[in-house]
């Protein structure tokens, strides 16, 4: 007899027994695996089958990542890099092509020694986002983000600085009147900063670029938008209609909720037919079409066309989402907002849209996700987008011919870390803008 | 080779528009550059390298036109179009000149409202089988799985080709050339077809090339051809005349080596007159008397071109085959050049 009971009078137990292990069968991995891959027949079946299918997944993939080559300058040398090391019928990939030619993928045909210049915009991109995206940045880093639209623009294009100098300066204009005319009248204000930066940029600007060039001649090298391609093009394009898109879509889907019928038509009329008409369709009409509504001579940048009709296009589902934030935002909300005396703008600005914006979140991050994926689309315009264009291009040369998963693969992980970014970003705004329900 | 009529309505329509602004030269001078709308990729024919720069027996053509109109080879912008779009891209202007691996075919000449400039390279369309298939000769394709692209005149001609001979196959779809290569390499079909000089490129990329054949029988002809816009003979005159000179000058001995020495002493009357060292030629397509002289220096003569591109010295090795000389028999025949 064990010590356990030397106290305890025979047949009455007084005193506790000291925990035992559970039995194996029910303890760690074992009952983890009872539990959640054979707790039946049909789960045991639906297991065994799952993992005979990794098998042979892992099977061909493992080995085929394994006899990776990345040292070679063409196809047949990685071949014969592979027949070498791992006898004549092994099979491996051939990263090599990466090695050769990254720099294609990334920077399409823009010219080496200005690499840094679409580097330095990226890096600048993510300063100017900083203030918008993180809480608790220096409010005058804002000013980066107001400029950066146009230092981007310069940066990537080059060419004379003065003309996204005056460019800005057409809100600065704007800026000065709005700011001289509000003590007069308000409304007055608001219509004179709208048209007189209009006619600045209409009649003046030119001139004033030409007269500033042509005085003190500021410029960087111009890269010319077919020297664009890969991901410096996705990005440009991605970037700017994601960032002109948001503003649009909230404006649209105010509009359609809308008292005034003229305004509520127009949305409607607009995020319908964009919405009713695929991506591509666009993109044709904007290399294509366009070119007969216009003057003949007038040479309208490709790039920029595609930015508007992307724009325009992921506007138009922006402009959905958020009618879904609106609609889902209690009744109480908008009453409440009339009790407290707020005009229209006041209550948009100040409760319904933090509000509605905050539920669409998830929506809204969907849909940019989508649309930089759909930058990929702009090869049917004869841009040479990453994932095919640029793709094809490799192949086309004698040294890369026969190469098929490798691109794919590379690119691919780019996007996924770029639109990964994107979800795990969404999910952190989620939670730090949880303010109900606590 | 990829003949997708797509668009084509669309192309239609927007021709009368580009009709009433015919004058390309004038607007290819002004703005110093020529466009030229090629293949995204095609091996030998048209590629970029890591640098960007194009090259390729499409492009040559299109340095060389750059160089009868403008003076530099290099003032040339190439744009990518796709089998879709690239007839709408020529028609609505967006592209100067279409050197585009594209097959000179009636509805495109007439019905699409294009014009083609000559033919400078014969192609036609051509099966590759595994070598262990025991297969020699198309006849014997009966029942086969066969890898084809589709929404192309391939895919016509293939099924033209088969009933024709009281045959029966299953069609195997592909997207591209990259995914037929694919596709054919991992068993889904038995043969691959498209154009015979696509199939020696592809061929010549495998890993074991000699394991695999390219069947004798050519079976529908493919005719490829600088295309450009109906409604501006001129424009069209100085491309097919570009053409003409590439070819008149392989035939007379005139390469990009010897072009100086020609120019100064020939006493062919016909190798002074391409050169424009008499007759004055260039004037009556509005260009100067030695437009043919730079287009030729620039690119060297059609069978420079070709050997440099896609001929026997490339891993492409294509013989000269229907794209020899008349003297040679083949059916490269220019003009005279009077």
């Amino acid at each position: 007899m064990s010590d356990t009971h030397a106290q305890t009078v025979r047949f009455v137990r007084d005193s506790m027994l000291p925990q035992a292990a559970p039995p194996a069968g029910q303890a760690g991995a074992v009952r983890w695996l009872r539990e959640n891959l054979f707790s039946g027949w049909l789960n045991t079946i639906l297991t065994v089958l799952g993992l005979i299918a990794v098998f042979f997944l892992l099977r061909g993939l493992v080995p085929w990542f394994a006899h990776s080559v990345w040292n070679a300058n063409t196809l047949t040398e990685c071949r014969e890099i592979i027949a070498q090391i791992w006898g004549p019928d092994a099979r491996g990939a051939c990263f090599a092509v990466v090695r050769d030619r990254w720099q294609q993928w990334l920077f399409g045909f823009y010219p080496a020694h200005l690499y840094w210049r679409p580097v330095l915009a990226l890096v600048l991109l993510f300063v100017a986002l900083a203030p918008v995206l993180v809480p608790g940045m220096s409010r005058r880093l804002m000013a980066v983000s107001a400029i950066y639209p146009f230092l981007g623009f310069w940066l990537l294009w080059g060419g004379s600085m003065w003309l996204p100098v005056v460019a800005l300066l057409g809100f600065v204009i704007g800026w000065v009147v709005w700011r001289a005319l509000r003590g007069v009248s308000p409304l007055l204000a608001i219509i004179a900063a709208v048209i007189v930066p209009v006619l600045w940029w209409l009649l003046a600007a030119a001139p004033v670029d030409r007269a500033l060039s042509s005085a003190i001649p500021l410029g960087i090298d111009a890269v010319r938008s077919d020297r664009f391609g890969g991901f410096v093009l996705s990005l440009t394009i991605g970037v700017a209609a994601i960032s002109l898109s948001l503003p649009l879509g909230i404006a649209l889907a105010l509009g359609r909720r809308s008292d005034m019928f003229l305004i509520k038509t127009m949305s409607v009329c607009f995020i319908e037919f964009i919405r009713g008409v695929p991506l591509i369709t666009l993109l044709f009409t904007a290399s294509l079409l366009l070119n007969y509504f216009l003057p003949p001579g007038t040479s309208f940048d490709i790039i920029l066309r595609v930015i508007i009709m992307v724009t325009l296009f992921a506007a138009a589902y922006i402009a959905e989402v958020i009618r879904g934030g609106l609609a889902a935002l209690p009744r109480g909300q908008y009453e409440a907002a009339d009790a407290l005396g707020l005009n229209y703008f006041q209550a948009q600005r100040l409760i319904v849209l933090p509000q509605a914006l905050k539920i669409s979140i998830p929506g809204i991050v969907s849909t940019f996700i989508g649309l930089f994926k759909d930058t990929t689309l702009v090869i049917f315009v004869g841009l040479l987008d990453p994932l095919k264009g640029i793709t094809d291009a490799v192949r086309a040369s004698m040294e890369w011919k026969g190469i098929y998963w490798e691109p794919y693969i590379f690119v691919g992980t780019i996007f996924f870390i770029f639109c990964f970014g994107m979800s795990r970003y969404s999910m952190y705004l989620e939670r730090r803008l949880k303010r109900d329900n606590r | 080779m990829n003949r997708t009529v797509f668009l084509s309505t669309l192309s239609i329509a927007a021709l009368a528009a580009v009709a009433a602004s015919a004058a390309t030269l004038d607007d290819v001078k002004s703005r110093g550059e020529l466009v030229c709308g090629v293949n995204p990729g095609l091996t030998g024919f048209a590629a970029p390298d890591a640098q960007g720069n194009w090259s390729g027996f499409d492009i040559s053509l299109c340095r060389a036109v750059a160089a009868a109109v403008l003076g530099d080879g290099n003032k040339v912008r190439f744009v990518p179009t796709t089998a879709e779009t690239r007839f709408t891209a020529l028609a609505s202007g967006e592209v100067d000149i279409l050197a585009r691996n594209s097959t000179w075919t009636f509805s495109r000449d007439t019905d699409l409202g294009l014009d083609f400039a000559g033919v400078n390279y014969y192609d036609g369309q051509g099966f590759m089988v595994k070598q262990d298939l025991g297969v020699t000769s198309a006849k014997e394709l009966d029942g086969a799985t066969i890898c084809i692209q589709t929404g192309t005149t391939t895919e016509m001609n293939l099924a033209d080709y088969f009933a024709s001979n009281n045959m029966s196959y299953t069609p195997v779809a592909i997207q591209s050339n990259a995914e037929g290569e694919q596709q054919y390499l991992a068993g889904a079909c038995d043969a691959y077809t498209t154009d015979v000089s696509g199939l020696a490129a592809t061929r010549a990329a495998f890993a074991s090339p000699n394991d695999h054949i390219i069947l004798p029988e050519i079976i529908s002809k493919e005719p490829l051809g600088p295309a450009t816009r109906q409604g501006d003979s001129q424009w069209t005159d100085i491309v097919r005349w570009t053409l003409n000179a590439l070819v008149a000058a392989e035939e007379y001995g005139v390469t990009s080596a010897n072009i100086e020495e020609l120019a100064a002493s020939s006493e062919n009357p016909e190798v002074r007159r391409l050169l424009g060292t008499e007759g004055g030629l260039g004037e009556m397509i509005g260009l100067d008397a030695e437009w043919a002289k730079r287009a030729i220096s620039t690119t060297g003569n059609y069978g420079e071109i070709f050997s440099a591109t896609v001929g026997e010295s490339t891993p492409i090795g294509l013989a000269r085959g229907l794209n020899a000389q008349w003297t040679q028999g083949g059916l490269l025949y220019a003009p005279p050049f009077r």
